[in-house]
């Protein structure tokens, strides 16, 4: 596989949110608007590409049967790291995605890939292993935020469409989350994902 | 490949990586934590700022019941009377517990209310930040005029549209506040 494999794959053929069906809870949650859901997909890349390598670093001198609670402690360490630093940087983004940064700590894209890849591989393969897989995430909530947006706003990166009303609420919603994320899936395993 | 599993390893395995997470938290820590506490700072200040008049010297944060709740405020002073008083404020929404900013001059008139923090639901309740209406309508409010209910419950409180329970909660944050600011001052002229 080559470099360039290893990023595409994440985002296309492994693609978390579409194929792979990971990190269910955040990519429902957060995805209200097309800014939240890239907000949230940046903060995953970030946590992701950097346990992604620690992790690759630290596997040959971790004991198997405590290699669980060394990487929880490693990615744990990453987000409240990212915690800090959006709290001190971007606190009005900070404050919207709230209680969704720290879960990032038992999103399962993170510790699958450490589990799944990192673990086995050398630090730059696994940092950019961790990129396509994060890039993948970040366009999949992105565009599902995108979507939500539209529909239930009527607006686009927050900005309002002239001239138009309220939009369909669901979509903001809890179940409009569902509904765009069934049909987005089905579109990309037609179009993009099955070749 | 890995090293054997035995107690001395995984303690040994478990100790030096928690130390060293340790230690990079403890490091990032100390580079954010003025940038954090600068951010807090001004975001207070804004919220605080947002609902007084201008001018005159804010005091810091005090303590205070409001709704049965601990809570604080500040107070603004002009040439050593008092003008008005910042009150956070915190009820139940729809999704959860619902803090805003309630600024009251002296004499008990809602001079204006700002959300610190809610988790309504986006596009209806959460509409309390951004219905021009509904905020405007705080601005001068009088509750020895004007009923602090809303007009479902014969108030004179326009609720947002579709959000009955989030216009309820934020007219009772503004109530309870009203009533908070009555306490200091009976305590003031009692003194």
């Amino acid at each position: 596989m080559t470099k360039l494999q290893l990023i595409t794959k994440g985002l296309v053929k492994d693609n978390p949110s579409f194929v792979l069906l990971l990190g269910m809870c955040p990519t429902l949650a957060t995805t209200t608007s097309a800014i939240n859901g890239l907000s949230m997909g940046l903060a995953t890349l970030f946590v992701l590409v950097l346990s992604n390598m620690a992790i690759s670093a630290l596997a040959p001198v971790v004991p198997d049967k405590v290699h669980i609670p060394v990487y929880i402690v490693v990615i744990a360490t990453f987000v409240t790291v990212l915690q800090f630093l959006m709290q001190a940087f971007v606190p009005g983004i900070y404050a919207t995605l709230g209680l969704f940064i720290p879960l990032i700590v038992v999103n399962c894209i993170v510790l699958g890939r450490a589990e799944a890849f990192a673990n086995k591989n050398g630090i730059v393969d696994s940092a950019l292993d961790g990129l396509g897989v994060g890039l993948g995430f970040t366009l999949s909530l992105t565009v599902l935020g995108a979507v939500r947006e539209i529909l239930g706003g009527l607006s686009v990166f927050g900005w309002k469409i002239p001239g138009t009303g309220d939009g369909m609420l669901a979509f903001v919603m809890a179940p409009g989350a569902f509904l765009c994320l069934g049909y987005l899936m089905v579109l990309f395993n037609k179009f993009v994902a099955k070749k | 490949m890995a090293v054997q599993s035995n107690l001395k390893n995984m303690v040994l395995c478990l100790t030096c990586v928690c130390f060293g997470c340790a230690a990079v938290l403890g490091g990032v820590y100390a580079v954010t934590k003025a940038p954090i506490d600068e951010t807090n700072a001004k975001l207070l200040k804004e919220a605080v700022g947002a609902v007084l008049p201008e001018g005159g010297e804010l005091s810091g944060a005090m303590e205070l019941t409001v709704g049965g709740l601990p809570s604080e405020y500040y107070t603004l002073t002009a040439d050593g009377q008092t003008v008005a008083y910042a009150v956070k404020s915190t009820t139940v929404g729809f999704g959860g517990p619902l803090t805003i900013m309630v600024g009251i001059t002296a004499d008990g008139v809602v001079y204006n209310t700002s959300v610190l923090s809610h988790t309504e639901t986006p596009g209806l309740g959460a509409k309390c930040t951004s219905d021009e209406h509904f905020m405007n309508q705080w601005k001068g409010f009088d509750p020895s005029q004007k009923i602090l209910k809303v007009k479902s419950q014969q108030g004179d409180v326009d609720a947002i549209t579709a959000s009955t329970i989030t216009s309820k909660a934020y007219t009772l944050a503004v109530e309870n506040a009203v009533n908070a600011v009555k306490s200091i001052t009976e305590e003031v002229n009692n003194d």
